[in-house]
């Protein structure tokens, strides 16, 4: 670990402009993540400037119906929050599924959101990486994939995004607000993180120095019945192997609306508009959840150790469609 | 019969007399020493798992303000033997595996020592290596002996041709994987090198084990070593023996004498230099008649080492013993890998052993359509099969019908995958534990300090498992005082020497030097002996060996729930029922035993070291990807056990249980698992991918 400086930010406008300028400046939400990075040598700032005190910490309702969250609400409060246990409860579910209480006391939505791949390649720097070290290779390919993804990965890297409550997030249709060098911008949460193509070390869309202030979640009524379904390797503290986050608006037997999201499959929160699409004014039956999965996964290419994770993303897929389905007052 | 202590104390549920330093923080752990003018030292670890350093720039490190000094190869002071080849650190280019210690910067501070290890340039000239474990290896070996010293093959009988005139046979290979002791407390060394006197403030299961092991290394004369470990934050096997850190702390103190060194592994470092369990690759072949009678029992294992030095896994042993087949046969075969050096994880031998057989006798037991408790009845011996001995006592079939009996077991349907609750589908199992009754030789020293003051002194060591407490006990049944008279030593070379925590014979060894001080005290001095009076006592030989075999045993019994759409399993009730003697103190002796249980649902559903062959390394070397089970994964364990007697054992009768509980436990899981789905799981550990329909 280098010595670095660190800074509190007291406004919004310093704090970009600050960033911005350094190359080597990172800004800190609860440090979960980025204290651990460079601990490991993964990450080596010269220069700290924490947000976790700066930009909104509150849950405000909008006047189209809508909710604000504040960049640095905590992961474990945002989870609590009434209006989002009831009015989007596949978010709390999401929040609550992801790492440990004492870890989710500390993070913040900005910082969650940007969270990096667990791909023990990634974090070891002893290894070859290309999203570490563009151009090293990756070690994945050939190596430990229990982990990582199967869509939307590219031969430079088949790395996963960690995130739960991104995944809730995407099948929710948030928008990120950021302001950055250039200015304020809105970015849907499902378009903040991208493929890892040809440069597998940009996680995100974002700019040096682009910070989020804040994420939307829409008025989305059918959001009231969804849920998050997280499989792992113990009961808790893992990583998804594969999640799924859906909400549900059904009419009869009948699928009138529904949003999908998959974790634990990609470099990013994955919406499943083909399953959507195939779900979209269907009965809802077993035999159309499984389509619809089978209609989402066509294009999944496995890799050695994770075969596992097409049946096992059907499968939730198919569970958690069924239990929203049979819901009371269905 | 050995002459028995009156248990008066013994038996009791004493609370830890350690308990309250322990949650107040006040009870020293090793790095926690506080000492003047300490220095901290960060490895360098070899980034290569075969080959040879051909450069090595310190430059830029040694211009980092606060480094006191870097230790290569090159300068490092020389040692007085390099035959343990584990411990011959800093002698050689030579690299044998992937974080093999090549060099250590001592600095004023730990982010110091941390950031400028970071900054040394090492080059290699690589070689091929080899990291890879399979049965079908060309080089596998048969070791002179496994650990500690049992032949590494047996062969009583005919097996194959038993095989062949049973109706009823069995042929399948169980895997184990590569498994991480990971104590909560890391490895941990204050060194002081002052005027050739070694002081080591250690973490380690053995201060006196530490003394012996590390003084012809550095060509110290074993007095002028001083090890200090009275509170460890377990070990598991892993600080038994001293590994190379702590000789790379004792270079380091002697380069800076006058200045203690501290030295803490990380996490990720305890992955290639604190030891591990082999992976295990386990052929069991079992023939029977159709009444479910074994005439035949063969277990041929193969497993690894490292090339650096040998450790040899015993985990063909128990088969020796478990079960009365006429015809049997064990045999171990390694390869030796440019990996790092295994060693001693809980239970050695034993663990792994149990595993492949134990799920092997429950396929069988299905096989011949018979109840796998009463399978295991049919099956019990006389005598020991090994030896032809009887055992001093054995209670097993009693600890399965007891275990039956409380959980029951009596109402289930022998069917698999014939219950689904509420999406999961349910199934329950059980397996038999063994673990061998030892003891080794330690020396005690009790002194009357005043009336109602008995010091007791001996270099034993608590783990975390309770030794302060129920020493403590023993002692005062051993005087025949209260046990607040009595005043308990131990953890310091200073004190008699003592053997290590290890192979489950703490509490037999070390009670037994007390008892035998206890009763010189008496001889010499009377009752009760007079103030300032003295007398030691060390651990003999017990005679009773020769005419018996000693075992503690076990039944262990898991519900297990499978998810019947995502796999993923669950294990809501453990209960395991105990034979091992008199029992010391229930309320350690419980936590020993749902600990031991613990660690292995935590083998049979978590744990497994992910070696990427191509470097070398093991690559999830960290809490957040090697698994061990969290709050929401532990149902709800229990362990009782039945009243046993056993004269012959040592004079408390009591057997070692540090072990047992973790023996047969991950069988018992992988049992029930089967009869949940019908999906027969002989690889561990069982993850939900495996169990997906
Ligand atoms: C052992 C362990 C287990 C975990 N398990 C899970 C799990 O199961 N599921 C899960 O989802 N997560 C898990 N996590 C990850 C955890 O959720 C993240 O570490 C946490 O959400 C990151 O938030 P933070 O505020 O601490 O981010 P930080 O570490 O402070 O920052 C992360 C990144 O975001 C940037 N950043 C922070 N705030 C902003 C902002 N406002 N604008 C722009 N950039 C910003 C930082 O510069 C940094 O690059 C686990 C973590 C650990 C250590
Ligand atoms: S998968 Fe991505 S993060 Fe992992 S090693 Fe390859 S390039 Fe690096």
């Amino acid at each position: 670990m280098k010595p670095f400086d660190y800074q509190r930010a007291t406004d919004t406008d310093t704090a970009v402009a600050t960033v911005s300028r350094n190359p080597n400046a990172r800004y800190l939400g609860g440090g979960t993540n980025l204290v651990d990075h460079m601990k490991l040598g993964v990450s080596s700032p010269e220069l700290l400037v924490d947000v976790s005190r700066l930009s909104s910490d509150t849950v405000e309702t909008l006047p189209d119906g809508g909710v604000r969250v504040g960049a640095a609400v905590r992961n474990s409060d945002l989870a609590a929050e009434p209006i989002i246990r009831q009015r989007y409860p596949v978010l709390a579910h999401a929040l609550l599924a992801g790492a440990s209480g004492q870890l989710r006391n500390l993070a913040t939505t900005g910082g969650n959101l940007l969270q990096r791949t667990r791909c023990v390649y990634f974090q070891d720097v002893t290894t070859p990486c290309n999203k570490r070290e563009p151009g090293t290779g990756c070690s994945a390919l050939d190596g430990y994939t229990r982990y990582h993804a199967v869509l939307g990965s590219s031969e430079h890297c088949v790395a996963t995004h960690p995130s739960d409550m991104a995944v809730a997030l995407t099948a929710l249709d948030a928008v990120v607000h950021t302001q950055g060098p250039s200015g304020p911008r809105s970015i849907p949460v499902a378009d903040l993180h991208r493929l890892p193509g040809d440069e597998p070390d940009r996680d995100t869309v974002l700019e040096h120095g682009e910070l989020i202030t804040a994420v939307d979640l829409p008025a989305l009524p059918m959001a009231a019945r969804s849920n998050y379904r997280k499989v792992r390797d113990r009961a808790s503290y893992a990583f998804a192997l594969v999640s799924v986050a859906a909400a549900v608006d059904i009419a009869g037997d009948t699928i009138r609306d529904v949003r999908i999201a998959f974790g634990g499959l990609a470099h990013k929160p994955w919406r499943a508009t083909l399953a959507e699409n195939a779900l979209r004014g269907a009965p809802a039956t077993e035999a159309t959840f499984r389509t619809a999965a089978d209609a989402e996964l066509a294009e999944a290419r496995p890799l050695s150790d994770n075969e596992f994770k097409i049946p096992m993303a059907r499968n939730t897929l198919t569970s958690v469609l069924r239990d929203l389905t049979q819901q009371e007052g269905s | 019969m050995t002459s028995q202590v009156t248990p008066y104390a013994i038996g009791t549920a004493l609370q830890r007399l350690d308990g309250r330093s322990k949650v107040t923080g006040t009870a020293p752990y090793a790095f926690e020493r506080v000492v003047d003018n300490a220095t901290y030292l960060h490895p360098v670890q070899a980034t290569i798992a075969l080959g040879q350093i051909t450069a090595i720039d310190t430059a830029e490190a040694e211009a980092l303000d606060g480094v006191i000094t870097i230790l290569t190869h090159v300068n490092a002071p020389r040692l007085a033997s390099t035959e343990d080849r584990e411990l011959a650190v800093l002698q050689t280019d030579r690299v044998s595996f992937r974080g093999q210690l090549i060099g250590a910067v001592i600095a004023d501070t730990p982010e110091t020592a941390r950031q400028a290890a970071g900054l040394v340039r090492i080059s290699y000239a690589q070689w091929p290596h080899e990291a890879e474990l399979s049965s079908e290896r060309s080089d596998l070996y048969t070791p002179e002996a496994v650990n500690p010293s049992f032949p590494a093959d047996t062969d009583e009988g005919d097996v194959d041709t038993a095989m062949s005139a049973a109706p009823v046979t069995l042929d399948t290979t169980y895997t184990t994987p590569l498994e991480y002791n990971n104590p909560m407390e890391p490895h941990t060394t204050v060194a002081l090198w002052n005027d050739h006197e070694l002081t080591l403030y250690d973490s380690t299961q053995g201060a006196h084990t530490v003394r012996t092991t590390v003084a012809p290394v550095i060509g110290l004369d074993p007095e002028r070593i001083h090890v200090s470990a009275p509170h460890v934050g377990g070990g598991f096997g892993s600080k038994g023996i001293p590994h190379a850190h702590i000789v790379l702390a004792a270079l380091a103190a002697r380069t800076v004498e006058g200045r203690p060194v501290k030295f803490a592994l990380t996490r990720q470092q305890m992955f290639s230099l604190a030891g591990h369990r082999t992976p295990t690759i386990q052929r069991v072949r079992l023939a029977a008649d159709t009444d479910g009678r074994l005439s035949a029992l063969a277990h041929d294992v193969v497993e690894w080492t490292s090339k650096v030095k040998e450790f040899a896994e015993q985990t063909a042993v128990p088969s020796r013993n478990v079960y009365a087949a006429p015809n049997r046969r064990t045999s171990h075969r390694l390869a030796a890998l440019d990996v790092p050096v295994p060693s001693w994880m809980r239970a050695p031998g034993e663990c792994p052993g149990m595993f492949g057989p134990e799920v092997a006798v429950d396929e069988m037991a299905l096989k011949c359509g018979i109840d796998p408790v009463e399978f295991r009845a049919r099956n019990e011996p006389d005598v020991d099969p090994e030896t032809g001995k009887p055992f001093s006592s054995r209670h097993l079939v009693e600890c399965l019908r007891e275990g039956a009996d409380r959980f029951g077991w009596h109402h289930r349907d022998p069917t698999p995958a014939s219950r689904t609750e509420r999406g999961w589908l349910v199934g329950t199992g059980v397996a038999s534990s063994i673990y061998p009754t030892l003891r080794a030789v330690s020396t005690a020293t009790i002194r009357v300090e005043a009336a109602d003051h008995y010091r007791v002194d001996i270099g034993a060591t608590d783990i975390g498992t309770g030794t302060w407490t129920a020493l403590t006990q023993i002692a005062a049944d051993a005087l025949e005082v209260p046990v607040g008279h009595v005043d308990l030593r131990i953890g310091e070379t200073a004190q008699p020497e003592a053997s290590v925590a290890g192979g489950s014979t703490g509490n037999a060894t070390w009670g037994t030097a007390i008892v035998e001080a206890a009763r010189a005290l008496q001889d010499t001095h009377g009752r009760p002996p007079e103030i300032g009076a003295e007398a030691s006592g060390t651990t003999p030989n017990n005679p009773e060996t020769e005419r018996f075999a000693m075992f503690a045993h076990g039944a262990q019994f898991a519900e297990v729930r499978v998810h019947a759409d995502t796999g993923e399993i669950r294990v809501p009730r453990m209960l395991g029922v105990f034979a091992a003697g008199r029992i010391i103190n229930p309320r350690t002796a419980h936590s020993q035993f749902i600990g031991g249980m613990t660690m292995g649902l935590s083998m049979a559903l978590h744990e497994v070291g992910v070696l990427d062959t191509r470097f070398g390394h093991v690559v999830n070397h960290d809490f957040a990807e090697y698994h061990i089970p969290t709050n929401a994964d532990v149902g709800d364990i229990d362990a009782t056990w039945i009243d046993e007697d056993d004269p012959y054992v040592n004079p408390m009768g009591a057997k070692g249980i540090g072990e047992i509980g973790i023996v047969g436990a991950a069988a018992a899981i992988a049992n029930a698992a089967h009869h949940a789905t019908g999906i027969r799981l002989r690889e561990l550990p069982i993850t939900p991918d495996a169990l997906l329909r």
